[in-house]
């Protein structure tokens, strides 16, 4: 499956995900991304913008990196649903002609990039943790040197678990496409006042059968503060045994000033909820401290929190896996462990 | 009402992961699986399957040896396997396996298609929506709960803050995470009858409306430039504590060395 024309493919662009006419934090990952890239392919970075009512969001778009900003504003693009959606960032690659696009990879992203490069006909990399510009092959075939393709995206991502390690390029096709793991990128400061080219665009929208029906929207109650922003994690597991006892754990995040997360078991059995999940299907966070409490280890698990800066592990099992990444292991009860902890840095705190 | 549910064997790496000698990953050790997501996507055929009555066909693509996940399916209830095996589909991206699996779904009739919302293996999360685009049909992804309203389908769709409730008509794809439910296991008698039962098996002449150049290595748009297995990190310190004052007194001691309190 080849294109031909790449060269007319020009510019990274990320996908600016707003939701509620608020942007998410990962488009802000992204421009931060996309500056660097685009420094090194000496172009410039385009933010696409897709809702209704939210031309205003780009001025905040420009402070972080965005040198232009495509706005489809659509009174069809109010809740997120996947044709709408794919309709106006696949419009916006046939007109525009990218040579990178960069998605997030969270709920919204990993359903609207699949679709979108489907639609435009290219190769898409899901929840990829490194974004970076060389040469493919990486080194010259013998014989072949001229034709290494240089200035491609290369894209890393982890897979089977976080086990291993690929990265990919997309030589033939435009434009690049990559889903991009929350957390992972850094964004810049943002530069006040900057401003950004903004361009209004909109291809029009037909509604039909794949124009889904929203009946409802039920957002769960956030009592939460986001874990990935979180300098100090406690987190436990099945281990923690039931729902009541995350209160040995509430309490010792309470001291350490930290919060409380936890493994996919407990969010199975119903203990903590969703957006409190570190691993594979849950968060990937890289605190200062990681409180693995309770916690296995299984490689899904690591997947999300094994970048931690130092990590302590209590669990009674001695052969865990957590022990295997933990710079600090400690086997014992975390019955009786924990409330002492708690108990002696209460102490520490007041001295 | 006609279900499709599209299944993949891959490496069980919960039950642990098998490492060779010089770190990297011995597959061959490992056992294998039918993926979680896709599990709770037959369960969820097989549930509707129940309540409003539907021929439930199981599709995989995959080595011959994928036979084994069709006989599970069918063994806890799906009415019908096709395997689609080809050399020629070999070393597929996303963008060519779901060009094959739509080529493969064009030959059947089908109210849903069912997919998982990802792979343990490869965790991309990109075959279900992208076979929705090749046939043109609506995708909801992240689905928690499916009833079925006449020629719809309503579903719980899961974001990371809140749920949409979103209501489509048939046909329509769906990609099912495992906390749909709890599959249910194979019971002898379906054993049995999984065995006596044939599987289809489809080849690259079977596709209906695919272009050779969309197929296996050569159809993939990404091309892997490097894999290795990951450098496990290294293991730190471990200690067994006679006393819960020990523990406490270690795991202090260390956060005051790291300069943490």
């Amino acid at each position: 499956m080849k294109i031909m024309g790449l060269e007319a493919y020009k510019g990274v662009y990320v996908y600016a995900q707003q939701v509620d006419n608020e942007l998410s934090t990962i488009a802000f990952e992204l421009l931060g991304k996309a500056k660097d890239l685009a420094k090194d392919l000496n172009t410039d970075v385009t933010a696409v913008l897709i809702g209704s009512d939210v031309k205003g969001l780009a001025d905040q778009l420009a402070e972080y990196g965005a040198d232009k900003v495509i706005v489809v504003d659509d009174p069809e693009l109010k809740e997120y649903r996947t044709e709408p959606y794919t309709h106006a960032l696949a419009s916006v690659i046939n007109e525009y002609k990218p040579e990178i696009m960069l998605v997030g990879a969270t709920a919204i992203g990993r359903d609207l990039g699949p679709r979108v490069s489907a639609r435009v006909k290219t190769g898409l990399t899901a929840d990829c943790t490194v974004l970076e510009i060389g040469d493919f092959p990486l080194n010259p075939v013998p014989g072949k040197e001229d034709e290494q393709k240089h200035n491609q995206l290369l894209m890393t991502r982890p897979a089977f678990g976080g086990n291993t390690i690929a990265t990919i390029a997309c030589p033939d096709n435009r434009p690049q496409m990559a889903t991009v793991r929350p957390g992972v990128m850094q964004k810049i400061e943002p530069i006040k006042g900057a401003k950004a080219n903004v361009v209004e665009y909109n291809p029009g929208f037909t509604p039909d059968d794949k124009y889904v029906e929203i009946l409802n929207i039920v957002k769960s109650v956030k009592e939460t503060e986001n874990i990935m922003d979180a300098k100090i994690l406690v987190s436990g597991g099945r281990g923690v045994g039931s729902a009541e006892n995350f209160q040995l754990l509430k309490d010792l995040a309470a001291v350490l000033g930290g919060t409380v997360s936890c493994s996919r078991a407990v969010v199975e059995n119903g203990w903590l909820p969703q957006d409190l999940q570190v691993g594979q299907t849950g968060k990937t966070v890289r605190p200062n401290v990681y409180f693995a409490i309770g916690i296995s280890g299984a490689i899904q698990h690591a997947a999300g929190m094994e970048e931690s800066d130092v990590i302590i592990a209590i669990n009674k099992d001695e052969d865990a896996p957590i022990f295997d990444i933990a710079d600090y292991g400690v086997v014992g009860d975390l019955n009786k462990i924990v409330p002492a902890l708690t108990a002696a840095l209460k102490a520490e705190m007041a001295e | 009402m006609k279900i499709v549910v599209c299944i993949k064997q891959v490496p069980d790496t919960k039950g642990g992961v098998k490492f060779n000698p010089d770190g990297t990953l011995d597959r061959g050790a490992m056992l294998t699986i039918m993926n979680p997501d896709d599990k709770a996507g037959l369960e969820a055929a097989l549930r509707l399957k129940e309540q409003y009555g539907a021929e439930v066909t199981v599709l995989t693509m995959g080595l011959p040896k994928a036979d084994e996940v069709l006989r599970e399916a069918m063994a806890m209830g799906a009415d019908n396997g096709i395997l689609v095996t080809d050399r020629v589909l070999g070393g597929a991206d996303t963008w060519a396996t779901s060009t094959t699996i739509a080529g493969a779904i064009r030959n059947l009739e089908y109210d849903l298609i069912i997919t998982g919302r990802q792979a343990i293996d490869g965790d991309t999360a990109q075959v279900g929506p992208q076979i929705s685009e090749h046939l043109n049909i609506p995708v909801i992804s992240y689905a928690q709960d499916i009833k079925i309203d006449g020629d719809y389908v309503v579903v719980q769709r899961q974001y990371e803050d809140r749920y949409h409730e979103v209501k489509a008509k048939m046909p329509c794809l769906i990609t099912a995470l495992s906390e749909l439910n709890d599959p249910r296991y194979m019971t002898p008698g379906g054993i049995f009858d999984a065995y006596d039962k044939e599987v289809t098996v489809w080849g690259r002449p079977d596709l209906k409306d695919v272009d050779d150049s969309d197929l296996g290595l050569k159809g993939s748009p990404t091309k892997i430039a490097k894999a290795s297995d990951k450098v496990k990190k290294g293991a730190g310190e471990k200690v067994t504590p006679d006393t819960p004052e020990d523990a406490v007194a270690y795991i202090v001691g260390k956060m005051k060395e790291k300069h943490i309190i």
